[in-house]
């Protein structure tokens, strides 16, 4: 059998930004009816790669050759008229518009005069969204979905055309384990239909569940390709960070300290309900659950973003009442949020003072700002997080995913806080990266912190939790001390099922 | 090897090219007419901005943070009106703090309206544009204002020199200077940027978006009370319309000089550069003898130009689909 052409090549491409050669003479192909996983550290130049194919970038140097022909693209709609179709990292969708206006945007079908056919444009975007059987339909407004959900649109996009390629950029970073099931669905149909489908991921148990061929970046460089069943984790895990990785979780033995944080019945709404838990200081407690299922709601209230309905919250035994981010700062609590973007970092402004935005009072030299200080709370969390950036006055917006992700966990932990709560705080950052963010949770608990981890990852909470605390739709099913969690006895204690026993 | 790309060289425009396209003005205008670049002729010019300049410092932060400022104009007629009118009955300096307190006044309302009920700036400050306009002609009347005394002290501010400069230029000078520092230097000024970039970013670090946002206007309805000041000093005497339609000239200026309208962006140091920008753009062509009503066209096909420049440079292509 000799192999099928490819219907994509990527030749010798360099792309540089100022201070940074994110590209540097990287050859790639794509063969029809294959998914081809891309994989490499935070920063390596994945998202740059793909935003040259998909016509974002213009490369400096090399070739993009689409079925044999060398192709110039000067923009996604060219991109998308050639069959590419890439379905980005970040959320791009226009909020105040309709699904199905988001999922045709730039080519609305029409009819007489250039007038917008409404009926047509609903019907196939509805077509669309049963084969995704999402819960929602074309007319609803975007901006009125969930993180998911929206994720979900932008996959649906990539379905309305002939497409011959489908760009993945960490499609499943928000999704719950049902619509990723979903999406799995999808790129085994888009296979069949001999599309080829590149599929970049930091999870490590997707890339081995889907793809048939892996190809590694380092610093930009292409370090190789191998076909997914040749290798392993480690296999990967080697090319990717040129060593191998030392997953072990380094048991201190440190004595737990008095309860820092407690919560008493605490409910907010129709969010969550009649929630109790402890946090005792040297303690991760894990919160495990579904997307919705009222976690990053409990964080909310604690940190001042939330009223409360009912219920108190206790900082080193003594009521407490939180009324704003600045009350919840100044009593030493800090707050990681999930949604990095929109919640975490200030996009346009540079990594430097995003990452002191909390304490920018509090660093001052006379009435102003100790920019000398600022730069060496940067310096500090640079070395310690491996953060990836020509420097500290690089935009965080030019930032790989991941290393604007650890500029926002940066920031929170250079606050020192006693209480430390992260929301899916490993979204998006490689496997290197995030077992050392693990051991950083787990060394910064051993030295008196008392830390939740909100996580979608079952691995995740169950690595790095002393203890785990199992939430459904809104309700604390089952708390499970440390030993007594299984994985089978987690996902029964997260779907409501033991409610019924 | 050095090698210059085309997206590199548009890049490098967009950067200075506003600059670059000013500094060929003044000097074909320079060579065309020789009285251009005159001391008498540059003085004048920035006396005559000082105004327009003294305004632009306080809508810089309230653009930065995020908002707009369309009442300034409006307001300045107030400040002028009241000032000019309480001079004969209570006194110069009196009639001075009364004015700046009721400007505050109206800058605290609108900080209010717009920082902690969180309406949109631009209905409330074009709501309060015709609103503080019928509250001027109210309190005068719909007549002018005149000092009886012209020998009063109160001239000093728009009339004298020091040292050989009009005041008018040295209070846009240390205005500026004072308010480039709270805004580059200051944790306050941090802080605006930050709301003003992405303002739910900002409350999750714990910075009260309300509270940066009335102070913005505080600081931009003080500036026009010194731009009032200014006005009613200069001339002593005043129509009810002063101000109007300073509000864009203004707005012009500040994107002249790199803001953006989009909040995050923008500094005291180039809104200057915008003020003395537009202000030289329209000297040179009234020099040339270009009708006045002219130069409202070419002004703004100047401005466009150098937002079109910017955002090309920000983007490095002339166009893009993407915006
Ligand atoms: N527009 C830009 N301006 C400047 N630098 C950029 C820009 N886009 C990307 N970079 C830099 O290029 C490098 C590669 O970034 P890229 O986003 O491709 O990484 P990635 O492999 O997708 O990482 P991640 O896994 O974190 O998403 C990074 O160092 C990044 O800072
Ligand atoms: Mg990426």
């Amino acid at each position: 059998m000799n192999t099928p052409t490819p219907v994509l090549r990527l030749e010798n491409i360099v792309k540089t930004f100022p201070g940074v050669r994110a590209l540097d003479g990287v050859s790639l192909s794509v063969l029809p009816g294959e998914v081809h996983a891309l994989m490499g550290e935070n920063g390596a130049g994945k998202s740059t790669l793909m935003k040259v194919l998909g016509g974002i970038h213009q490369p400096d140097e090399g070739q993009v050759i689409v079925n044999e022909r060398p192709v110039v693209m000067n923009g996604p709609l060219e991109a998308k008229a050639l069959g590419i179709v890439f379905i980005h990292q970040e959320l791009s969708l226009a909020e105040e518009l309709s699904v199905a206006e988001n999922v045709y945007l730039g080519e609305l079908p029409t009819k007489g005069f250039g007038r917008v056919d409404w009926h047509e444009l609903y019907q196939k975007t509805d077509a669309i969204l049963a084969k995704l059987k999402v819960g929602f339909d074309a007319k609803t407004l975007v901006k009125d979905l969930s993180i998911a959900n929206q994720q979900m649109v932008e996959i649906a996009r990539a379905l309305t055309v002939e497409a011959k390629v489908v760009i993945f950029d960490e499609p499943t970073a928000s999704l719950t384990d049902a619509e990723k099931r979903v999406l799995f669905d999808v790129i085994s149909d888009l296979q069949a239909n001999d599309v080829g489908v590149v599929y970049i991921s930091h999870r490590m148990e997707e890339i081995f569940k889907i793809t048939d061929r892996i190809s590694v970046l380092r610093d930009g460089q292409y370090q190789g390709s191998v076909a997914t069943k040749d290798t392993d984790e480690e296999g990967v895990t080697q090319m990717m960070i040129g060593r191998k990785l030392d997953l072990t979780r380094k048991e201190s033995n440190h004595e737990l300290g008095k309860i820092a944080l407690e919560v008493r019945n605490l409910s907010s709404g129709k969010a969550f309900n009649d929630v109790s838990f402890q946090v005792r200081s040297g303690e991760v407690v894990g919160f495990y659950g579904l997307v919705g299922a009222g976690r990053t709601e409990i964080a909310e209230t604690l940190f001042g973003l939330r009223n409360k309905s009912s219920g108190e919250i206790l900082l080193n035994g003594e009521v407490i009442d939180v009324k704003s981010p600045r009350d919840a700062i100044e009593k030493g609590i800090s707050l990681v949020p999930e949604d990095r973007k929109g919640q975490g970092l200030v996009l346009g402004m540079n990594c430097r003072d995003n990452m002191t935005l909390p304490q920018v009072d509090d660093i001052t030299a006379g009435p102003f700002v100790a920019e000398g200080a600022e730069i060496a709370i940067f310096d500090q969390y640079r070395d310690s997080l491996d953060i990836r950036t020509p420097g500290w006055k690089q935009d965080v917006g030019n930032l790989s995913g991941g290393n604007q992700q650890k500029i926002v966990i940066a920031k929170w932990l250079s606050m020192k806080p006693n209480v430390l709560i992260v929301d899916e705080p490993t979204r998006g950052i490689d496997v290197g990266s995030k077992s050392e963010i693990h051991k950083l949770l787990r060394k910064l608990a051993s030295k008196g912190l008392a830390v939740i981890v909100i996580s979608s990852e079952m691995p995740e909470v169950m690595h790095v939790s002393d203890r785990i605390v199992a939430m459904y739709s809104g309700r604390v099913t089952r708390t499970f001390e440390c030993g007594e969690v299984t994985e089978d006895n987690l996902v029964q204690a997260i779907s409501g099922v033991s409610k019924l026993a | 090897m050095l090698r210059l790309s085309k997206d590199e060289a548009i890049r490098f425009l967009g950067k200075q090219g506003i600059l670059a396209a000013f500094v060929i003005f003044m000097l074909v205008f320079a060579l065309a007419e020789a009285k251009f670049i005159s001391a008498d002729n540059v003085l004048s010019v920035i006396r005559s901005s000082a105004i327009i300049g003294v305004m632009a410092l306080g809508v810089t932060f309230v653009v930065v943070s995020g908002n707009l400022d369309l009442s300034i104009g409006s307001m300045m007629s107030f400040s002028t009106i009241v000032v000019l009118d309480l001079h004969d009955k209570i006194g110069p300096v009196l009639a001075i703090l009364a004015m700046f307190s009721l400007t505050l006044l109206l800058g605290a309302l609108i900080g209010f309206l717009v920082g902690y009920l969180r309406l949109n700036s631009l209905i409330v400050t074009l709501g309060m544009l015709s609103a503080i306009h019928g509250l001027t002609l109210t309190y005068s009347g719909g007549k002018n204002m005149d000092i009886s005394d012209k020998s009063s002290w109160f001239s000093f501010f728009g009339q004298d020199s020091v040292m050989g400069i009009p005041v008018p230029i040295l209070i846009f000078a240390l205005l500026a200077a004072l308010l480039g520092i709270i805004l580059s230097k200051t944790p306050f000024g941090r802080k605006i940027y930050a709301v003003g970039g992405n303002g739910t970013a900002a409350t999750f670090s714990g910075i009260s978006r309300s509270k940066t946002v009335f102070f913005c206007y505080l600081i931009s309805s003080f500036c026009v009370a010194t731009a009032g000041l200014i006005q009613a000093s200069r001339s002593l005497g005043s129509q009810n319309t002063v101000g109007q339609g300073l509000e864009l000239e203004v707005l012009a200026a500040v994107i002249l000089g790199g803001a953006s309208l989009l909040g995050g962006a923008g500094t005291i140091a180039k809104t200057v550069v915008g003020v003395l920008m537009l202000g030289f753009i329209q000297n040179g062509l009234l020099l040339m003898g270009l009708q006045f009503y002219v130069q409202f066209v070419v002004t703004w096909v100047i401005i466009i130009l150098a937002v079109w420049l910017d955002i090309a440079g920000k983007r490095g292509k002339l166009w893009s689909p993407l915006a």
